[in-house]
């Protein structure tokens, strides 16, 4: 437990060394999470579009 | 060869092909990096544990300058050859790029109050990567400013062309200026004067952001092909022709 507790203090530069990397993993991620969902919602747009459009449906 | 990639039906397959071996490279540079960052490199003689921030600033900071670069080129060529597929890729880029620079500059803060004592200090590798970062926001801001999303494309890359100066300027800033940033210490000539402790978690995750590019690319630039699609099909019906 002392030595994780170490690792998270990190020599006193924890306060500086978490905070960069967890808004580093938020920033990453969410970026990623947001370009999955303009990918899908782009994708389920074409598809309704299609539909209406009676044309048949590609993965593009 | 650009004409066989030229065509996006081409590059939705290819992009298929390739999306999750990106997603699996970048997961797996990122768990091995961490891990020798955080846990296995040694602290640094001078700056000590703080040291440990390197592995995701001088990436980000890489990163972007090399997705600025990538947008640069992909603008010129989408103005010289009319590439559609260039253009969506500057377009698709941009916020990553943008990412990039901001957490540059936030672990940048990160590291210098524990360092140099201040968040932020008005130092010419600092102020160009701050004017990096608006010339992200500009370019994202006048991309979407247009009805005709090809005028937008059209303005927006030739922002980027001109603000390319600002790339040497940063790369060079720790050379041509008295800064209290330091200078290069793997990209020099001589190469790296860095131990292979501290170079080899930072190579890994230099890795780890730049197939985490290529796979946010992938995605954003197959959403903008599909959006373009959509556009034609609602103007096709506008005009009776569906």
């Amino acid at each position: 437990m002392e030595s994780l507790a170490a690792f998270f203090d990190m020599g006193g530069y924890g306060v500086y060394i978490w905070p960069g990397y967890a808004l580093t993993a938020v920033v990453m991620v969410g970026m990623l999470v947001a370009s999955i969902r303009f990918l899908s919602s782009n994708e389920a747009r074409l598809e309704a579009l299609q539909a209406e459009n009676g044309e048949p449906s590609d993965e593009a | 060869m650009i004409q066989k990639f030229a065509n996006p039906a081409r590059f939705i397959r290819l992009s298929q092909a390739l999306l999750p071996w990106m997603a699996g490279l970048t997961l797996a540079f990122a768990a091995v990096g961490l891990y020798l960052g955080l846990v296995v490199a040694p602290a640094d003689y001078q700056q000590g544990e703080s040291v440990r921030i390197m592995y995701i600033h001088v990436p980000a900071a890489w990163m972007a300058l090399f997705c600025y670069t990538a947008m640069a080129i992909a603008a010129a060529v989408g103005l010289i050859w009319k590439h559609p597929l260039a253009d969506l890729a500057a377009k698709s880029t941009a916020p990553i790029g943008a990412a990039f620079t901001f957490l540059a500059l936030f672990t940048g803060a990160m590291w210098g109050k524990p360092m140099w004592g201040t968040w932020w200090v008005w130092d010419a590798r600092l102020t160009s990567m701050l004017v990096l970062f608006f010339l992200y926001l500009g370019y994202i801001a006048l991309v979407n400013a247009f009805d005709n999303p090809a005028r937008g494309i059209k303005a927006s890359s030739i922002l980027v062309l001109v603000g390319f100066v600002n790339v040497p300027i940063i790369k060079f800033s720790v050379e041509w200026w008295n800064t209290l940033h330091q200078p290069a210490s793997v990209l020099k000539i001589g190469g790296p004067s860095i131990h292979p402790s501290m170079l080899w978690p930072l190579l890994l995750m230099a890795l780890a952001f730049t197939t985490y590019y290529l796979w946010v690319l992938l995605l954003r630039l197959r959403g903008e092909i599909i959006a373009n699609k959509i556009r034609v099909l609602r103007l096709r019906r506008v005009h009776g022709q569906a």
